[in-house]
């Protein structure tokens, strides 16, 4: 890997996949525990859409990215929360529905994109755009954990209690899809559509198998998703394996490691007590 | 006696369609009110309007005594989420003080320390540490009421508390609620399906049933129409639930 430091396009590429993981793992444990964690796929296949699309109109990918991901962040968040559809299903008629509509127009289109490319994602990707992008996205997602994170507590804990008491938890719930679709849209250039949402869904969960409070799982998503992150740059540069998938299987060891450390750890307690 | 909620000719509904048609009943400061009556009767709706979740259709609340939506204690069930959350006792405990924070993002000491008290308070001061999805039912609710109480000490909103509890938990629970009831003067309105329950540790009774309301004392409700037509079939069901958990004696 070190050798590769020298280069612009991979030292960007680094920046700027450690900022995405951080956001995606603090959003995520939010998202996990709130039985959202399909939201980052279903987002990051609206993603592919819109880059489709803007291929075909040769526009800057993120100009239309960003707003069309946004706005379906947006309506899932809204859908699911009126109670009309079920969060799920109303997630995969989204990703199933513009992942056609991308395929149609880059077969129109005719390989005037790459595919696979975004599919699995490729750290050529990032432009100098991106990491201006990744490092405001970056600073507002801790900025809002650090001011919210007894909000952010109470309302994934309990919504109804939280509305009760005084708290906007729908103006949360919005935000929060919107960092999350920002973060998609960042990240899945590097990660690739198919992949993007592991970086919301793993560490989340590994913490949750060894760790009992909110604190304790929020700090640590934060460290292990930089140390699977990089993990997985090393492997790619290493192996030569794409780097998205690199990254997601750095992240499924150590889902494994912290399931098997957890079940240990509460059989061990079970006997002491 | 100062009066805490006033509600006036109230009507609720969803789209159209009205769930809770013409009620007026009144709270005031240190009453200890229990809402009965069958499912869909509209008592999760009327608590959710009394919350300022829901705006009435026509008649109006009146809150005296200074109160404000945001100073209600609220119990609600427990979501199926809450089950493998992972979350501290005193995690849990403290976000009670989150109204009374504003846009302060930090907990203080004199949130701490209240925090600290109501755990006392519902003896579970010794669990602070552990997690919440490991303790058992009752001592879930505690955790909850103390949250509760964190937020407020005027009135508390308790939806369905004894819900899933065993027999003994059950008890417990009761004598928690009727203690912060008579010992500190906290106002309680509390829904539940326990008739026998809400007869014995409440002082007055609403009984909603398809568009009927009684609103009353106990002695009152003991005494009334709709407790006689009810308590020769419903209450003796609710009397065989009480005992077997569940078992349905006779009809």
């Amino acid at each position: 890997m070190l050798e590769l430091l020298s280069y612009d396009f991979f030292l960007r590429a680094l920046a700027v996949g450690a900022l995405v993981s951080l956001c995606a793992s603090l959003l995520g444990v939010s998202l996990v525990l709130k039985r959202f964690s399909m939201i980052g796929d279903g987002l990051s296949h609206v993603g592919f859409g819109a880059l489709a699309i803007a291929a075909a109109m040769n526009l800057a990918p993120l100009h239309v990215a960003i707003p069309v991901v946004a706005a379906a962040a947006f309506l899932l968040i809204r859908i699911s929360s009126r109670g009309k559809m079920s969060g799920d299903a109303a997630i995969a008629i989204c990703s199933s529905g513009a992942l056609a509509v991308g395929a149609v127009i880059l077969s129109q289109t005719g390989g005037s994109a790459d595919i696979s490319s975004y599919m699995f994602g490729s750290i050529m990707a990032i432009t100098e755009e991106d990491l201006l992008l990744s490092v405001i996205c970056s600073l507002i997602v801790i900025a809002l954990f650090i001011l919210f994170y007894s909000k952010i507590f109470a309302i994934t804990f309990d919504g109804a209690f939280s509305k009760a008491t005084g708290v906007k938890t729908e103006l949360y719930d919005t935000v929060i899809a919107l960092l999350t679709a920002l973060t998609v849209v960042i990240g899945m250039r590097i990660m690739g559509a198919l992949l993007i949402s592991s970086l919301i869904i793993f560490p989340a969960l590994s913490s949750m198998r060894i760790f009992k409070s909110f604190k304790g799982v929020t700090v640590c998503s934060a460290v292990l998703c930089e140390v699977c992150f990089l993990l997985g740059m090393e492997i790619t540069c290493e192996a030569d394996w794409p780097a998205g998938a690199s990254v997601v299987i750095a992240d499924l060891a150590a889902f494994l490691l912290f399931a098997v450390a957890g079940a240990v750890i509460k059989k061990v307690r079970k006997r002491s007590v | 006696m100062e009066m805490l909620i006033d509600c006036q000719n109230m009507s609720v509904g969803y789209e159209g369609q009205t769930v809770i048609n013409d009620l007026s009943f009144t709270v005031n400061t240190g009453d200890f009110l229990s809402i009965v009556g069958e499912n869909g009767s509209g008592k999760t709706t009327l608590m959710k309007t009394l919350l300022g979740l829901k705006t009435p259709q026509s008649g109006k609340i009146v809150y005296g005594d200074g109160l404000k939506a945001a100073e209600i204690g609220y119990l609600p069930q427990q979501t199926a989420l809450q089950k493998d959350f992972p979350a501290t006792v005193k995690e849990v405990v403290m976000s009670g003080r989150l109204s009374k924070r504003g846009l302060r993002p930090f907990y203080g000491k004199a949130d701490k320390a209240r925090a600290e008290e109501d755990m006392k308070l519902m003896d579970i001061l010794p669990l602070a540490a552990r997690s919440y999805r490991e303790l058992s039912g009752g001592q879930q609710q505690r955790v909850l009421l103390a949250r509760a109480l964190c937020a407020t000490e005027k009135l508390l909103l308790l939806d369905e508390p004894v819900s899933g509890l065993d027999p003994s938990a059950m008890q417990d629970m009761y004598e928690t609620i009727y203690r912060l009831n008579r010992e500190r003067g906290v106002t309680v309105i509390m829904i539940t399906h326990d008739l026998n329950g809400a007869l014995r540790y409440s002082k007055q009774i609403l009984h909603m049933e398809g568009g009927m309301y009684f609103f009353g004392s106990v002695e009152d409700y003991r005494s009334s129409d709709i407790f006689h037509t009810m308590s020769t079939c419903d209450c003796r069901c609710c009397c065989d639930h009480h005992l077997n958990k569940g078992g349905r004696a006779d009809a």
